[in-house]
């Protein structure tokens, strides 16, 4: 029999505001264990938590992102439960009204394009961090509390473990858009869990299905839900039955594997949170964060095709993130060269960035030195070779491209008398590769190139000496 | 040494006849020789004796003397202070000191108040007659085999005795003016969101406020202009105005102000005696010009049954952060997590407060929410709507404070159910959020104090203090101290 997967997904997004969801401790990562904390966070007896507002501008954000309908008025409730890393007894999350719901993402794949429906955004807050490798003993890092996440919940829309990932990345590359989240999955920024299920092609009931999580990264992510929906596959076709559970992946033994023990059927006793009103999203606020939305990476990729006139496939890499992005605006602006800017980020920068694991805002070279560096290679300043050589030595301080080429005597020769002279050199100390070239092997000219650039360092303008090379040897 | 409440203080004090430290040493001995009533879970002699002569000398270098300038004050052991122990009169906070202080204690500080100590409660402000304390009852100062009536049972003690000029409450459904009705003195609860509940251990948010306890009506209105107004560690608390509350009690008349009179506040089962004195107080009332209209509000026993699945469905959400995990008393039989959780909150809540964390679980459950929780919150709603229609008609609602004198220490410890009853008035008012205030208008036959309960709309304090003042003088219940 033919089975189709069914896979839905529950990610949570943590913001990158600068202080808690519900109180004024720093929300930044890094800190030793329990500095970020007060008497609202640690929960000691009598603190009251109050909404930060940032947070409910980037629910928005995020919802008018995706199409949801944004509620006017939600409401904050209380999962209520017991854990070490929990401090109040209860997170503060939201359960009936959310504060976004009905909402869509558009998800391209190599087999296609589709819409994926969503459930609903919701704020919530992050909890505690329990770490058990020190003795036996457990410890408990509170830094994390009232760290501000929005979940979002998707149909079970996707049919293919491809199809939940590119799910994942468009995400992950709108609320990096949007600027309300760094979307790091290694370091727990996006945290997803799969529900997954199978049932036989064609068929209208779902599945059972069970819960996978633990998966911090893209990759992951789809090997969880293939190794899932083929153990989903193997119990049913060996007879078996389905349980309705939760299950870890293991990355290191690529195989999903029960959370026995954790799996009490909780009642989380759910009811609005008495300490906070309502969230309200008013008319002004709709506006301003309409005002604020970024243009987004298919609206972007096709005005740089249109006002650039740079290839949409160019186009296409250079949107896939808002930074980068930005900085082939902003080197175009100083280049005014597109496709040389493009080339240059698409080529140079990125393969950079790859090899030095770094993130663009991270990159050494400013968007405007790079421009600049384009600029000196379209006046005939340096040539592409030299050029690169630049670029390396811009990563090592901060001078301009004209500094350095100066310092380093890199400045392109166009002087038909030096160039003249090291040819004719090379004519002479090559007798018997000029005596072929003059008897019918042309293609040895670019050995004759290759050598007079070798001898000017790479500074000699090809052209020049591309023309004289050619009625020396001629003659 | 006796006032004619703080004013006589203030200006005894601002003369020079008298200094603060003079003032506390004599609170601070009247306490000392009150110990054996277990009033006080804390007192703060060294703390309040220091403070006395720093804002001695602050008065002799000629700086303003704040608006509470040298008032003792108690504050019930449920509201954090920087350094200070805080007990909620339970086990399971043994040890615990709070690491910073709650808004109204950094309101009254800046206004130059003085903190004698620290009053016993019901535990967790879960009773009505002080006796569920980890460190056992107070006894009422008009008959010492009487409870003071709770939760705030210390706080109405401290304040009847004499021990402190007024004291903080909290008021959940009642717990302010019930023992203010039973210790014979002023018992005001605002409107909620009035006063920041920052630093009050939460029983029942939604229904929670700090209230006040005073001799008169006059010291309860300028604590309550200090302590009141917004506060943006509260979300809770309103941004309305905090007004001049002497100016706006000076402006009330009791000629044309319309009482209503609900039925459902003179049930049968009312005691005698209590009626009684209470109807002798509406009369005076009626005698200085006032209308008395009869209302309708809904009965009172669906306020009690809407409320104790509130607040409780509450409570057991907001006592989950007791769990031994970070402070606190910690069950010396934890083997694992589950046996810190279920051994530590079983030895270190009373009885009382696991009975309410018990129902208010159970409530929430999945499948029962709605029959209870979603069911309440609709009967508080429809509370709220007859309210609100009932001040349409009058000015303010009259009616007793409790529905029986105080009761014998041990009289209803067996009985749950009875004991809830004793809230019966107290809990409508906390159920819409509308201020109200006990006031004492005389002593029944076997000389134990009655007080009167007034309900006012919506931050409308100082008109119902206004109101309040004019009852006492016509009672003559206005003390001398």
């Amino acid at each position: 029999m033919n089975y189709e997967i069914v896979v839905g997904l529950e990610v949570h997004c943590q913001l990158n505001t600068e202080s808690k969801a519900f109180c004024g401790c720093s929300a930044k990562f890094g800190k030793s264990a329990n500095t970020n904390v007060c008497p609202v966070c640690l929960a000691l007896p009598g603190a009251l938590p109050v909404l930060n507002a940032r947070v409910v501008e980037d629910a928005v954000k995020l919802g008018l992102a995706t199409g949801c309908t944004i509620a006017r008025h939600s409401i904050l409730a209380r999962k209520n439960y017991f854990y070490p890393d929990l401090p109040k007894g209860y997170q503060i999350s939201q359960y009936e009204e959310p504060i976004c719901s009905e909402g869509m993402l558009h998800v391209e794949t190599d087999e296609g394009s589709k819409d994926v429906r969503l459930v609903r955004i919701h704020i919530e807050e992050d909890a505690g961090k329990s770490i058990h490798d020190i003795g036996d003993d457990t410890y408990i890092d509170v830094n994390r509390c009232g760290v501000p996440l929005l979940e979002i919940v998707s149909y079970p829309d996707m049919r293919t473990s491809k199809e939940a990932s590119a799910y994942l990345q468009k995400l992950r590359q709108i609320v990096k858009y949007l600027g309300i989240s760094d979307g790091n999955m290694e370091e727990g920024s996006l945290r997803c869990d799969a529900n997954v299920s199978v049932r036989p092609v064609g068929a209208t009931e779902y599945g059972t299905r069970t819960e996978i999580k633990n998966m911090n990264s893209f990759r992951n992510v789809e090997r969880a839900i293939e190794y899932e929906a083929k153990r989903h596959i193997e119990v049913i076709e060996g007879g078996g039955v389905i349980v309705q559970e939760t299950r870890l992946w293991d990355a290191d033994k690529l195989e999903t594997r029960s959370m026995r023990g954790k799996e009490h059927a909780h009642d989380y006793r759910y009811f609005p949170d008495p300490d906070l009103v309502p969230v309200l999203v008013d008319d002004g606020m709709m506006h301003r964060m309409r005002e604020e939305l970024p243009e987004f990476p298919e609206d972007r990729a096709a005005r740089f095709v249109s006002e650039f006139g740079i290839p949409a496939y160019d186009a296409g890499v250079l949107t896939v993130e808002r930074e980068l992005a930005d900085y082939f605006e902003a080197t175009l602006n100083v280049s005014g060269d597109a496709k040389a800017s493009s080339n240059w980020v698409m080529g140079e920068v990125m393969r950079t960035l790859k090899e030095k694991y770094l993130d663009i805002h991270e990159f050494a070279i400013s968007p405007e030195r790079l421009g600049g560096l384009i600029k000196l290679i379209n006046a005939g300043a340096i040539s592409n070779t030299i050029a690169k050589q630049v670029f390396e030595l811009m990563q090592e301080d901060e001078a301009t491209p004209e500094a350095i080429v100066e310092r380093e005597g890199l400045a392109q020769v166009s002087d038909t008398g030096a160039i003249e002279a090291s040819i004719k050199e090379i004519l002479d100390a090559n007798q018997k590769q000029l005596e072929q070239y003059r008897s019918g092997k042309a293609q040895l000219f670019g050995f004759f190139v290759g050598q007079c650039m070798q001898k000017m360092k790479g500074k000699a303008n090809p052209k020049v000496v591309n023309d004289i090379l050619k009625s020396m040897l001629e003659g | 040494m006796q006032f004619h409440g703080y004013q006589d203080l203030r200006s005894r004090l601002l003369s020079g006849e008298l200094t603060c430290e003079q003032v506390i040493t004599d609170y601070l001995q009247r306490i000392e020789s009150s110990r054996d009533d277990n009033i006080f879970t804390a007192v703060f002699h060294d703390e309040a004796m220091a403070r006395a002569r720093e804002l001695d000398n602050k008065l002799q270098r000629g700086e303003e003397p704040g608006k509470l300038f040298g008032m003792p004050i108690a504050i019930k052991d449920n509201i954090s202070m920087k350094g200070a122990p805080l007990s909620c009169a339970s086990k399971i906070l043994a040890g615990y000191e709070s690491v910073y202080d709650a808004t109204v204690i950094e309101r009254m500080l800046a206004e130059d108040a003085i903190f004698v100590g620290r009053t016993n409660m019901d535990e967790f402000a879960m009773g009505s007659s002080n006796e569920n304390s980890a460190i056992g009852p107070v006894p009422n100062p008009y008959d010492k085999t009487r409870v003071p009536g709770g939760s705030s049972g210390g706080s109405a003690a401290a304040v009847a005795g004499d021990l402190a000029m007024v004291a903080l409450g909290s008021d959940t459904g009642g717990s302010v003016r019930q023992p203010a009705g039973f210790c014979n003195i002023v018992g005001l609860k605002p409107t909620y969101g009035r006063i920041s509940r920052y630093g009050l251990v939460a029983f029942a948010s939604s229904f929670d406020q700090i209230g006040l306890l005073a001799a008169n009506c006059d010291d309860a209105a300028l604590v309550l202009g200090v302590i009141a107004g917004k506060d943006e560690h509260d979300a809770t608390s309103s941004h309305h105005d905090v007004p001049e509350y002497d100016t706006t009690m000076d402006h009330v008349s009791i000629e044309g102000l319309r009482i209503g009179v609900p039925r459902a506040f003179f049930p049968e089962s009312l005691n005698a005696d209590v009626a009684g004195v209470v109807k002798a107080g509406l009369k005076k009332l009626e005698e200085a010009g006032a209308e008395l209209v009869e209302i309708d509000l809904p009965e009172s026993d669906y306020a009690i049954a809407a409320y104790y699945i509130l607040v409780t469905a509450e409570a057991s959400s907001n006592l989950a952060r007791f769990d031994g995990a970070r402070y606190g008393y910690r069950s010396p039989d934890s083997p694992d997590l589950s046996s810190m959780y279920v051994n530590s909150r079983t030895e270190g809540f009373g009885a009382e407060v696991k009975r309410r964390i018990m129902l208010g679980t159970y409530v929430l459950s999945a499948g029962y929410y709605d029959t209870y929780y979603k069911k309440a919150q609709q009967v508080r709603r429809v509370f709220q709507d007859k309210y609100r229609e009932a001040f349409e008609k009058v000015d303010v609602i009259f009616g007793p404070t409790s529905p029986f004198p105080p009761f014998g220490i041990g009289d209803k410890m067996d009985n749950p159910l009875e004991m809830y009853l004793a809230d019966v008035f107290t809990v409508p008012a906390s159920i819409v959020g509308m201020p109200a205030i006990s006031v004492p208008v005389g002593f029944d036959s076997l000389g134990l104090p009655v007080g009167v309960h007034l309900i006012c709309n919506f931050f409308e304090e100082g008109k119902m203090l206004g109101i309040a003042r004019h009852l006492q003088t016509l009672c003559q219940t206005v003390p001398s101290n």
